[in-house]
């Protein structure tokens, strides 16, 4: 089973190289759109459907607005990158911090074997508590459904806020009242 | 070893965020590493065998021994997290279409007229 964990990563992997490292901008985006729906499967596989469908509209919806930003300004190629001793320099750190911080995964639950259910069986976690009595306290049958909004409905007032307040900046942003000629 | 390839995707993120000079790269640099983040959170709730958390409804019993299934609660905090960087992916998209229409340039080395 974890075999199709490693090869949907890879494939991420790779799609996100492919896009750090490809000249044409949309062709970047396009493979950017590749790795987000190749998240989604991992999440369908990882027994999360709720996130699964999530992914893939907020997936479409980003690629949309994507494109939108570089459909017609394709032609500005940004010929290489920064001097080649930074992009070095950039590289090394970016390796050592890796290998730092792989030692991370050594306190974490082994791959398979949640921490809520690897503790012992007397202590009430907020996962078991859910689990076991969120159907009888909010009736949703679905768990993620009820602490998204019921248990921890706040979070989630919290996120509309922090939704609109960003579209709001969106929108001011590309008003066209902004468009005010200044001479420079 | 799963979560080593999550930490790979979040570095590559990182390097593109960090090296690239087309502001559109490092937006999507940045959406890199949400990905990267996401899937590891989920990853840490994953069960082997287990069910996704969805009971069987009319009973009020669980579908079967309430710890069979994966954990509920990443899921949930992950779900709010995505929903977020579609917001924070607008505003970072308008801001580089903006900057588009003003210095006619993706390139941050060549914006040097910022004036607030």
């Amino acid at each position: 089973m974890p075999i199709l964990f490693y090869v949907l990563l890879l494939f991420i992997i790779i799609a996100a190289l492919i896009a750090v490292e490809t000249q044409n901008l949309l062709s970047s985006v396009i493979c950017i759109g590749a790795a987000g729906f190749g998240g989604s499967l991992i999440f369908l596989f990882l027994k999360a459907p709720d996130i699964a469908i999530t992914q893939i509209t907020v997936e479409v919806l980003a690629l949309i607005i994507l494109i939108r930003a570089t459909i017609s300004r394709d032609k500005t190629f940004i010929s290489g990158d920064r001097e080649f001793f930074s992009v070095i320099v950039s590289v090394v750190v970016v390796l050592v911090l890796f290998l730092i911080g792989t030692r991370v995964f050594d306190t974490f639950p082994k791959f398979g074997e949640p921490a809520f259910a690897v503790e012992t069986k007397t202590e009430q976690t907020a996962s078991k508590h859910y689990l076991t009595n969120g159907l009888k306290e909010t009736g949703a049958a679905n768990i993620v459904a009820s602490v998204i909004l019921d248990y921890r409905a706040y979070d989630t007032l919290g996120e509309a806020t922090v939704l609109f307040t960003s579209i709001l900046g969106a929108t001011v942003l590309l008003r066209k009242q902004a468009k005010i000629k200044v001479q420079t | 070893m799963l979560y080593a390839l999550c930490f790979l995707l979040f570095m590559i993120g990182l390097y593109c965020a960090l090296v690239k000079k087309n502001m559109v790269r490092i937006v999507l640099g940045i959406v890199i590493m949400e990905y990267a983040v996401n899937i590891l959170l989920i990853m840490i709730g994953f069960r082997i065998g287990g069910e996704a958390p969805i009971l069987s409804p009319p009973q009020g019993l669980p579908l079967k021994t309430s710890l069979q299934s994966v954990d509920p609660l990443p899921q949930a905090l992950v779900l709010t997290a995505i929903v977020i960087s579609l917001g924070s992916l607008a505003l970072m998209v308008s801001i580089c279409i903006r900057t588009y229409q003003r210095y006619g340039t993706f390139d941050i080395t060549q914006i040097r007229r910022l004036r607030g």
